[in-house]
């Protein structure tokens, strides 16, 4: 069995295998692999016999629930209007710098996506963004450079 | 010119600590419905997700319903640009919404809840799932039956309106359903549910905890109590305050202000933007009979210094509704697109400046015919930006 | 019932039942509310927002056909308000949409042209936005193309084929600006589970969803003079054609169809209601066969229920939703199949006809035939058997263009060969027909008496509900079918795939126990099919209905066996139901397919 079957099975089981439970099943396929892809939608329909189209349909719906590969790091900067005031521009053009990848790609080495979002709820401390699910405030082309330099060093360690 | 009512005024009872859960909660749930029912009315308090519905009218249409199932739901998905004060009562004093949501649940009748927390939200889970635990080892401890259960969400602004929030959280296309019929009898999979704002269900338990007079005494007519704004943009001090409603937006602007205001958004981006000539007559609460110009708000308050160009504060709102809308009805999907791409044509001198007339009626057609809130006020910063800052949008 | 409520609608008062929505309410006064996403076949959608209706003393328009009357309701269907919102609705839809009418196979037949024309929308203030769309046209299927640049987004074709059809092929996808009609990861029609049943196209208000037509290719084989080209038309085409040729609904139009035929130039004119006949008895024999296995022999690898195999869509339905069911099917090829692959053997040899000159086209009402006569089985006449399928649609187009003066010609017989038919075969057309027209023949091939139904109407198969259960008593049969003394033979049918759904779950749970069962994947059988004139809705498939057995009464012989042209088949050249020649060129095999 896939990794991925065996990790839609065990969703299942936690959830329930209802069409209510579809959100939840394909909220936890993306926190492990980042981003469904057909085989993976293609179990979730089986499991929950749903319509694969509909699993299709619901999934790209919904902005967090990304439908291509993705990097291990998605990184999405907000670009509703305070961020928009406050730079946001230039965290991204700083971040495109480093990386060497523009809005909507991914590096070559898979670690980082870059995308960018609606308002994150954090206006106060514009601008902000979010790696995976943490989240960052009060940015600035400095902070943006440590923060990722951290995750590059993270990574580096990890291997 | 009216003067303003009332001062700027602080409150604290939202952020108060939230230690005397447990006793409100056993002291709520031994109160027989009606009387809680007609506490809530009697304190006027209206929910502060931004529709301004009674919550005690809310509450007690669906306790009228005859139904073993009935659910009662927190809307935490606080979408809304520039709000971000439910993510803050969330994150300090979630167990009053948790109570608020039990005493809910006692008064219609149901034994499950939801908290839908949006998917940027993430972060809060482990905390508050640690909140729904002590909670529900305390509901177990009195044998009190009722069950909280966090739904996430996965990034879609729509979500927000309470019928797209119920499909979201039966698994679908988050696409707002037709009303009627409405929550309270037709909700969440078909069945009576309450779905309130978490900041709503926050004053609930200041209410409960008080008394509806406490919470009647602040605020004028109309619009009773205090409400938390999320205040930001231009402004030395950005951040979230309990205010009193009914505040002039003169009064706001002294306070939070830069010195150099120029616009406010009210309500983000779906609500209204005053230009500095209107600071002086415009109120923040209900609309009322008496109360003039008074705008409603989910809280949002973000303010424009004379260094912002308005058309791209303009730009940026209609790109977030193109993408946010559903996509289902006509009007708001084509019309954020058609509004989006006509000021960018007036802008580029594409289209003439009467163009922008054209858009105007546009945006009423599409609050008279959109099928939800978000379609339906899209008019609202579009008419005031487009009015107020004409110069600014042409070419 | 409840107390009746008061409204006014443009100011004349009247009393309705609660409940009702206010565009029932002001259809029921003679008051017309335009419409796009509503569709009398499906839930509403209220999306479209064209319905738009003021509610006097409310700010915000509703959408009629998503709003209930409530008592004292003051209503207006064409306030200033109305109109000028609904004609910014229509220049929105159109801003979005490739208006390119000329070059659109719905030209004439579409409800947004209608619209715009109705209101007069000749100018185009609003910015194009369909140039700087990424629109997609998918044409790979035989039977069906979606062109994404044609689509109003009305969901109408989604929930046709959820709520009719069970299938979801179709469903919405993304949201916003980028919100879409498609399939699963996009992919072409043909490469997902659609089974081509073409009932999204009769419900598209658009040309989003069309016919892959294939009406030139067939002009060139009539121009061609070194070709035979045969038709064969299907029981329900006479009875909808009309409707595309100013005829009213439900009128039959069998004899002015041939005559149309052969002034376009087809060199034989045929009868796919004679291989309507001719499946009973093949089908009827199997029936009886597999009956007796079961029964006398307790052969326990014998599949019952029998399920019928007519209806192409069906079978695509159940090769990819029930690929472990296939033995449950009938071997026999639909009767357009039969025909083909008579055409180029008995008919070529009869007429002494070199086969490869011969062109087989047929009408059917069906878009699922054109993907049936595509399939690599369906060529055991040693060719192509059918070469060509036209929808009613597609056939009404042809005469139009050639000029024929539909409602003037005179009426015509059917070629002979394989042009004779029963009422048995053209009851075929109508859900419950196959059961219908079966159980005539093989409750008499069994008793030697007619089945006991006065004049041979077996009416409890009959009718528009979705599932319809039957059993017959044999009593006292001939001889050789002793076996079946006092059998009760328990048949269901099923029309609509959804329906069919219900029905194989319950055989399959071993909840319901039948011997026989009709499948057809549209609703009310083929006269409801996705080939057939547009509109479509419950009570034009009635009317279609009522036609069909009108048709059927009117008929000298009601009973496939009696066909003579089916007892000449048999006795010079396939000698037997179920024979070798049958085997060969009559039946055929399935094979699973994917649900994913
Ligand atoms: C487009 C749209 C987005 C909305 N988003 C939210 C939201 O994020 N949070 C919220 O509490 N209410 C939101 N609402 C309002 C809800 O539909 C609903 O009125 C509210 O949850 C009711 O709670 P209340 O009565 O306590 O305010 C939204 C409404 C619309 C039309
Ligand atoms: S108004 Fe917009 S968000 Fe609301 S239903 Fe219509 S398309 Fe969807
Ligand atoms: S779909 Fe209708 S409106 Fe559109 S081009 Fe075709 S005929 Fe014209
Ligand atoms: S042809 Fe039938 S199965 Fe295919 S998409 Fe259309 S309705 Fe669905
Ligand atoms: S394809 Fe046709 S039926 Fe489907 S949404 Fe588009 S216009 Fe409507
Ligand atoms: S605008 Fe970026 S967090 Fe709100
Ligand atoms: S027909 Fe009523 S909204 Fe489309």
């Amino acid at each position: 069995m896939y990794p991925v079957t065996e990790l839609i099975k065990n969703l299942a089981d936690q959830h329930g295998r209802e069409r209510r439970n579809l959100l939840p099943i394909l909220q936890g396929v993306v926190e492990q692999e980042k981003y469904l892809s057909e085989y993976s939608m293609i179990e979730i329909a089986r499991e929950l016999d749903l319509p694969a189209s509909e699993v299709y349909g619901t999934a790209t719906f919904y902005s967090f629930l990304e439908y291509k590969k993705m990097g291990k790091y998605i990184i999405r900067i907000c670009k509703t209007i305070t961020c928009s005031m406050k730079g946001k521009n230039q965290i991204i053009k700083t971040i495109e710098d480093m990386l060497k990848i523009n809005v909507g790609e991914t590096t070559p080495d898979g670690n980082f996506s870059l995308l960018q979002t609606n308002c994150l709820g954090f206006c106060h401390k514009a601008p902000a963004m979010l790696i995976n699910y943490e989240v960052y405030i009060d940015l600035t082309p400095e902070k943006v450079r440590e923060i990722l330099t951290g995750y590059i060093n993270k990574k580096e360690k990890e291997e | 010119m009216s003067t303003p009512i009332y001062q700027l005024k602080r409150v604290d009872f939202i952020f108060k600590d939230e230690k005397d859960w447990k006793e409100i909660l056993k002291n709520s749930i031994n109160r027989p419905a009606h009387e809680l029912i007609n506490e809530l009315i009697s304190s006027e308090l209206k929910g502060r997700g931004g529709a301004g519905f009674p919550t005690g009218l809310k509450w007690k249409l669906a306790a009228e319903v005859d139904d073993p199932i009935k659910y009662v739901i927190c809307n935490a998905d606080e979408g809304e640009p520039g709000t971000f004060k439910d993510r803050e009562i969330l994150s300090k004093v979630p167990l009053k919404v948790l109570t608020s949501m039990a005493v809910c649940g006692h008064v219609i009748g149901s034994k499950e809840g939801y908290i839908y927390l949006r998917g940027e939200y993430f972060f809060l889970q482990p905390e508050l799932n640690k909140s729904i635990g002590e909670f529900k080892d305390y509901c177990n401890e009195i044998n009190f039956d009722f069950t909280i259960k966090i739904f996430m969400g996965s990034g879609a602004y729509i979500c927000g309106e309470e019928t797209a929030l119920f499909e979201s959280m039966e698994g679908k296309r988050g696409e707002p359903r037709n009303k009627p019929p409405f929550p309270s009898t037709f909700g969440y999979l078909g069945k009576p549910t309450v779905i309130n704002n978490v900041e709503t269900l926050a004053h609930c338990y200041t209410i409960f905890e008080y008394g509806s007079k406490r919470f009647y005494d602040l605020g004028v007519q109309y619009s009773r109590g205090s409400k938390l704004f999320s205040v930001s943009g231009d402004t030395p001090k950005p951040g979230i305050y309990e205010l009193e409603l009914g505040m002039s937006l003169v009064d706001f602007v002294d306070e939070f202000g830069d010195g150099d205001t120029k616009a406010v958004q009210v309500g983000g981006a779906s609500g209204f933007l005053v230009p500095r000539k209107g600071f002086r007559e415009t109120t923040i609460g209900f609309q009322g009979k008496l109360t003039g110009i008074s705008l409603p708000t989910g809280g949002s308050m973000m303010l424009f210094n004379s260094s912002r160009s308005m058309y791209n504060v303009l730009d940026n709102y209609l790109e977030f509704f193109r993408e946010e809308s559903c996509g289902q009805c006509t009007p708001c999907r084509v019309g954020c697109q058609q509004l989006l791409n006509g000021i960018k044509a007036v802008k580029r001198g594409e289209k003439n400046a009467q163009y922008l007339n054209k858009l105007m009626r546009l945006t009423e057609t599409m609050q008279y015919t959109a099928k939800c809130g978000l379609g339906q006020s899209v008019a609202n910063s579009f008419s005031a930006i487009v009015e107020n800052f004409r110069e600014e949008m042409i070419y | 019932m409840a107390k009746k409520i008061k409204i006014t609608i443009n100011e004349v008062a009247l009393e309705i039942e609660p409940g009702t929505s206010i565009l029932d309410a002001a259809r029921q006064t003679g008051v017309i509310i335009p419409t796009l996403c509503y569709h009398k076949d499906l839930c509403v959608a209220g999306n479209c927002r064209v319905c738009v209706v003021e509610i006097v003393g409310q700010k915000r328009l509703s959408a009629a056909c998503a709003t209930p009357c409530e008592d004292g309701m003051d209503i207006l269907t064409n306030s200033f308000k109305v109109r000028n919102s609904r004609k910014h609705i229509i220049e929105l839809l159109l801003s979005e949409h490739n208006a390119d009418c000329t070059r659109c196979y719905k030209n004439g037949n579409c409800e947004l042209q209608k619209l715009a024309s109705d209101y007069k929308i000749m100018t185009q203030d609003f910015i194009r936005l369909s140039r700087s769309k990424n629109y997609t046209i998918d044409h790979y299927s035989p039977s069906i193309i979606k062109d994404d640049s044609k689509c109003i987004r009305c969901q109408r074709c989604v929930r046709t084929c959820e709520e009719i059809q069970g299938v979801n092929a179709l469903t919405v996808a993304y949201k916003g600006d980028r919100m879409k009609i498609s399939t699963f990861f996009e992919k072409p029609m043909n490469d997902v589970i659609c089974t081509n049943c073409g009932q999204c196209i009769n419900h598209c208000p658009t040309g989003a969803l069309v016919e892959k037509n294939y009406i030139e290719e067939v002009w060139e084989a009539i121009a061609d003079k070194g070709c035979h080209v045969i038709v064969q038309t299907a029981p329900a085409v006479r009875i909808g054609l009309g409707e595309e040729l100013g005829f009213k609904v439900g009128s039959r139009v069998t004899g002015k169809m041939v005559s149309a035929l052969k002034r376009l130039g087809f060199d034989a004119v045929m009868d796919t209601d004679f291989s309507a006949d001719l499946t009973i008895m093949e089908e009827g024999t199997e029936l009886m066969m597999r009956l007796k296995r079961a029964l006398e022999d307790h052969d326990p690898d014998v599949k019952l229920p029998m399920a019928t195999s007519c209806s192409p869509g069906w079978i695509k339905y159940i090769e990819h939703m029930y690929p472990d069911y296939l033995g449950y099917l009938s071997t026999c090829k639909s009767p357009q199949q039969m025909f083909g692959a008579l055409a180029k053997t008995y008919y070529a040899k009869a007429k002494n006809l070199n086969p490869a000159k011969i062109v087989s086209v047929s009408i059917m009402p069906c878009t699922a035939k054109k993907f049936e006569s595509n399939r690599p089985e369906m060529h055991d006449s040693g060719f192509r058997d059918v070469d060509y399928v036209l929808t009613t649609r597609e056939l009404a187009i042809m005469i139009k263009q050639a000029g024929i003066d539909f409602m003037r010609l005179e009426d015509m017989s059917f070629d002979s060969l394989m042009g004779e038919s029963t009422g048995a075969g053209v009851i075929f057309g109508a859900t419950g027909g196959v059961m219908e027209a079966a159980l005539r023949t093989v409750y008499e091939l069994v008793t030697g008496r007619p089945v006991p139904f006065e004049n041979l109407n077996i009416t409890p198969v009959r009718g528009m509900d979705g599932v319809k259960e039957a059993s017959i008593k044999i009593e006292s049969p001939i001889q050789e079918w002793a076996f079946l003394d006092g059998v009760e033979l328990k048949c269901a049918v099923a029309h609509g795939l959804i329906n069919a759904k219900k029905v194989m779950d319950s055989i399959i749970s071993g909840e319901s126990h039948y011997h026989f069962v009709e499948f057809m994947a549209c609703p009310g059988g083929c006269l409801g099919g996705g080939g057939q004139p547009i509109p479509t809705n419950p009570e034009i498939r009635r009317k279609r209905a009522e036609a069909i057995y009108a048709e059927d009464e009117g008929m000298p012989l009601r009973k496939s066996h009696q066909n003579p042209e089916i007892l000449k088949i048999y006795n010079d050249f396939l000698l037997k139901p179920m024979g070798e020649k049958s085997h060969q060129l009559l039946h055929t095999k399935y094979s699973p397919r994917k649900r994913f």
